[in-house]
């Protein structure tokens, strides 16, 4: 089978730009940092702007749309082949919406090899933006991998100064987790290379496209058992990287480890790499297997909404208690999937807007508040109210998104995804009830940090000096945390047109997968 | 009246016209280099026999010349096909950056012989031959080519003990693999009755499926040619000369033998068994060593990756490591003996070779460049804060190393692609899936040296720039990653490579 090659389209626009920045950050003979920290800016914001352009031309009545194709390696059947649809649209949205957050949160924080961090920033960019655009097996594959790269480099160059106790050595705390984030990603990957290869060999091309429309005419079926296997080199590949619980060791190491952008592009894009990868691949492709491990992966997100938010409660680290706070959260994407109908699929993939918008304005936060005292630990705050009210005013709306307040953005997502649980044919109603309580302890450990950190006197002097945000001193903290609130109050107060766009995406998906539940339950 | 002698035209003589070339030029400029002092012109000639050969061989290769007929030449000893062509630019290229990352460590250590670099060309030449080999004599002849040089070569840092150690090791048990070899050829040709593979091909499937004496001969005979080959490409468990005999050998000869021995020992593995040997046993689906070549692949992955972890010393890791990757080339080698298959796992062998050729003698230039006069120099605490000091240098190292892990964009991955691939296509998936979790463990190890260059601090003392060695970085550094981003280059170049004969 051929696919006919096609002119350029914006999706290739938003997917190369930053790698303009990247040749110009590599090559260009002198830059001062504030050269490069302003030349990176301005990239991310046109990146940010062609994807606005996107945005505007999208059809929301059309499902895959703005493709690209170009042949690549002829012989196997592998093609440059990108584009949208109403899912993965507002993923790249969400990411090429963090990136100038991300480079604005270095802006004074990174200080040492400024030009390598915001090469790696931008490759990462691509990396994130083409796992979300890529329409062939072989093209995500490669930027589903290359995105470990800069993100390894980030944390083990620019982490933390803590150390680890490391079987009786003392270790740099950042090498630890940079290598564990590195070695448990690989490995879960390189399994669905495999799945990768095989699904490709069948169906005698990589095509995403060529191969949804030879499943769906029933031209490419597997049997029972593989489709299972085939589910589940996808699934661990997905599960590590969301991280769905008990596969999460590595991200409270990393997003602590990191420096703050780091953390706003682990916890803002790069986790939904895993949770876009389910609804694409392993709903698409593997719809029965899909149907027949629901109950497990339901139960899993279930424990991950509980443990995540138990942890956190328990944490004495500000930073610690946000990178458990996303394990709780993931799990709510994961069982909005797995509900695996319109109001679950579409709750999660707003979910994970949501989810990148509040808590990478939570990383953010903690960043500035580390810069300002060099301390995470929540016990050396207290009445910040007091001293920076400009500060902690964000600070009260992006931590009461995150919990979930309704007129918020989190409410809606949440919302929606347990309405979909709640009417779910794969699960039964006891993960909807559980879940619940998981919303109940993020208010608790929520509002827990929030009355340590914010309210009540203000005990420590150390904590007299800190410095609030003005336009004039700060304007880089100010704006970022201006574009972030904008956004929570927006997807909160009028979300229709997010789920507009994504009616004709996740549609057509629920209805094959409504095909296959009602053939599954006779 | 004897018969009128053969003409170049039936011998088809210029088929095999770059490795003439280069043989030719190597014997000249044997006798030159006593009349040449400064032995920089040495190393300049020879680089320019190369390179006039290597561009025969790409013209031969695409296409765009008809230089000699592809087929048989010299009365059915040698065979231009385009896994001949793939070959020799595979071990042309390797053998031009030889030369390039040589000069200025062999001058910095007084070791600038004129004849290194013509033994460089003539084990060149032997690798050539050996995927261009017909016939079981020429195998064998086109072996010792490759080989020979290669002893002398790891030695010529005497009287250095280690350098001494590492050639006496390695001719030995060279010598005691070759008569393995030998042994195995002998008995194939009592089976078969001939020494030619597309004889051989015809002969062997009937006998295996009639005579039991002869059946016997040619299974046996069949064992020791894996044997004998399987020391040459570092198979475990004949591998054993193998870290020994890497760290001993001044580096750039490393560099050079690490890939050109696994070139040629593969092109020849290649030919006997998949073009001469596919035989299949009653009943069966699959050429009988098959299994074999999987044991010896599960064992060569596991023994290389899991060995290497503990490595300390750079040149040692590495070895481990090249032992690591003949693990995957033995995937493509086994999968090659499902009918059907032989062309893309010869394919994927060929892809496979030729982006490790590239990556890890990058990756040893690089250990050539940091090493000091007196051979130290090489171990992980010495390249701790090369990303400091040496930022293109550690630049490049780190492209080596996920290129070796198979991190996409790189070479490296685009091998095991095409590997795994052919693995799924024969149905080898256990085999596959101990491939890819091999290669999940040598992230760690691949990791680790990118860690030590740019997480932790040290006082890197490395030699300083060194011109050439410099230019044959940036070749394999910009090869490694070209390949990784254009892969339909080398798929365009051995989309014809094709092995089997029967189907």
């Amino acid at each position: 089978m051929q696919l006919e090659n096609t002119g350029v389209s914006i999706v290739s626009a938003v997917l190369f730009s930053p790698l303009v920045g990247v040749l110009v950050l590599l090559f260009w003979p002198r830059l001062t940092d504030k050269q490069v920290r302003i030349a990176t800016l301005i990239n991310t914001l046109v990146t940010f702007a062609f994807s606005l352009l996107m945005l505007s031309q999208f059809d929301s009545s059309k499902g895959m749309q703005m493709e690209q194709v170009d042949e690549w390696i002829a012989g196997l059947g592998i093609y440059y082949h990108v584009g949208v649809d109403g899912i993965s649209i507002w993923l790249v949205m969400l990411t090429t919406f963090i990136m100038p957050i991300a480079v604005l949160a270095s802006w004074t924080g990174i200080e040492e090899k400024v030009r390598l961090f915001h090469g790696f920033l931008l490759l990462l960019e691509v990396a994130m933006v083409g796992v979300f655009v890529s329409l062939d097996l072989f093209l995500f594959y490669i930027f589903w991998e290359v995105s470990l790269v800069p993100m390894y480099f980030m944390i083990g160059m620019w982490g933390s100064k803590d150390k680890v106790d490391f079987f009786g050595r003392e270790m740099e705390a950042r090498i630890y987790a940079a290598v564990k984030f590195f070695l448990y990603t690989v490995a879960g990957s390189i399994l669905m290379l495999l799945a990768i290869l095989y699904v490709g060999n069948k169906a005698e091309t990589f095509d995403f496209m060529l191969i949804r429309d030879l499943m769906r005419s029933g031209q490419l079926v597997f049997t029972e058992e593989t489709e299972r296997l085939l589910f589940v080199g996808f699934f661990i590949a997905f599960a590590i990287k969301v991280p769905v619980w008990p596969l999460h060791s590595w991200l409270p190491d990393a997003h602590v480890q990191a420096p703050t952008a780091g953390s706003i592009i682990l916890a803002g894009v790069l986790l939904k790499l895993g949770t876009y990868g389910l609804v694409r691949y392993n709903l698409e492709f593997f719809p029965n297997a899909a149907i027949d491990f629901a109950p497990y992966i339901g139960a899993l997100a279930v424990i991950g909404i509980i443990y995540g938010a138990w942890v956190s409660y328990a944490q004495t680290d500000v930073k610690k208690l946000v990178a458990y706070s996303s394990v709780s959260h993931l799990g709510f994407v994961v069982l909005g999937i797995f509900a695996m109908n319109s109001a679950g699929i579409q709750g999660a993939v707003l979910q994970m807007v949501n989810h990148g918008v509040s808590t990478g304005g939570l990383f953010l936060l903690v960043g500035m508040l580390y810069e300002r005292r060099h301390t995470k630990a929540i016990n050396a705050f207290g009445g910040l109210w007091k001293i920076m009210p400009i500060y902690s005013g964000f600070a009260l709306v992006i931590a009461l998104s995150s919990m979930g307040l309704p007129g918020l953005n989190g409410f809606v997502g949440e919302f929606t995804i347990l309405v979909g649980s709640a009417g779910s044919d794969t699960l039964d109603i006891w993960y909807t009830v559980l879940a619940t309580i998981g919303i109940i302890l993020a208010a608790v450990y929520i509002l827990f940090m929030f009355n340590k950190v914010f309210m009540g006197p203000v005990t420590k002097q150390e904590n007299q000096e800190l410095e609030d945000l003005t336009w004039g001193g700060n304007w880089y903290e100010l704006s970022a945390l201006v574009a972030l609130t904008v956004v929570i109050f927006v997807i909160g107060l009028y979300p229709k047109p997010f789920f507009e766009l994504m009616d004709g995406a996740v549609g057509d998906l629920v209805a094959q997968l409504d095909a296959t539940l009602q053939v599954a339950m006779k | 009246m004897f018969p009128a002698p053969p003409t170049f035209e039936d011998l088809n003589v210029w088929a095999a016209l770059p490795v003439i070339i280069l043989s030719l030029w190597a014997s000249v400029l044997l006798v030159a280099d006593r009349f040449i002092n400064n032995k920089f012109y040495v190393a300049a000639y020879s680089l320019l026999g190369v390179g006039i050969s290597l561009v025969i061989a790409l013209f031969q290769a695409g296409d765009l010349f008809d230089i000699g007929e592809s087929g048989t030449a010299f009365e059915g000893m040698f065979m231009a096909d385009q896994f001949t062509y793939v070959v020799n630019i595979v071990a042309l290229i390797s053998a031009a950056i030889g030369i390039l990352i040589s000069y200025e460590y062999l001058e910095r250590t007084k070791l600038d012989r004129g004849e290194y670099y013509i033994l460089l060309m003539f084990s060149a030449a032997g690798a050539m031959l050996m995927g261009s080999s017909n016939n079981l004599s020429m195998i064998f002849i086109s072996l010792e080519l490759l080989s020979i040089p290669l002893y002398i070569l790891s030695g010529i840092r005497r009287p250095q003990e280690e350098s001494e150690e590492s050639a006496m090791k390695y001719f030995l048990l060279g010598a005691f693999s070759s008569s393995f070899l030998v042994y195995g050829i002998a008995l194939v040709f009592g089976a078969a009755g001939s020494l030619d593979l597309g004889e051989i091909v015809v002969v062997a499937q009937t006998i295996s499926e009639q005579e039991a004496t002869q059946r016997y001969l040619l299974l046996i005979g069949a064992g020791l040619i894996t044997v004998g080959l399987g020391f040459k490409v570092a198979a475990v468990p004949f591998h054993m000369w193998t870290p020994d005999v890497y760290q001993g050998a001044p580096t750039p000869v490393t560099a050079y033998m690490s890939s050109v021995a696994k070139v040629g020992g593969f092109a020849a593995f290649l030919r006997v068994l998949v073009t001469g040997l596919p035989i299949i046993a009653e009943g069966g689906d699959a050429a009988v060593w098959v299994d074999t070549l999987q044991i010896l692949a599960a064992l060569t992955l596991l023994l290389g990756n899991l060995v290497a972890i503990m490595q300390y010393d750079l040149k040692r890791l590495l070895a481990y490591s090249s032992i690591a990757h003949a693990g995957y080339i033995l995937i493509a080698l086994a999968a090659g003996g499902v009918p059907g298959v032989g062309d893309s796992a010869a394919q994927a062998a060929l892809v496979y070779l030729a982006a490790y050729a590239f990556t890890n003698i990058g990756a040893f230039a690089v250990v050539a460049a940091i090493e000091k006069d007196d051979s130290t120099g090489t171990t992980m605490d010495d390249i701790k804060g090369l990303a400091v000091k040496r930022p293109w240098l550690a630049g490049a190292m780190s492209v080596f190393m996920f290129s070796l892990t198979g991190i996409p964009l790189t070479a490296g991955f685009i091998g095991k692609f095409w590997v795994f691939r052919a693995a799924m296509d024969a149905g080898l998936e256990p085999l596959a899936v101990l491939g890819v979790l091999t290669s999940a463990i040598s992230a760690f190890y691949y990791v680790r040296v990118v860690w030590n260059m740019y997480f932790e601090t040290g006082d890197a003392v490395v030699p300083e720039r060194q011109q050439y060695l410099t230019s044959g970085l940036v070749i394999t550094a910009a090869g490694t990653l070209i390949l990784g981003l254009l892969p339909f280059i080398l798929e365009n170049l051995v989309r014809d490579a094709s092995l089997a004969i029967l189907r």
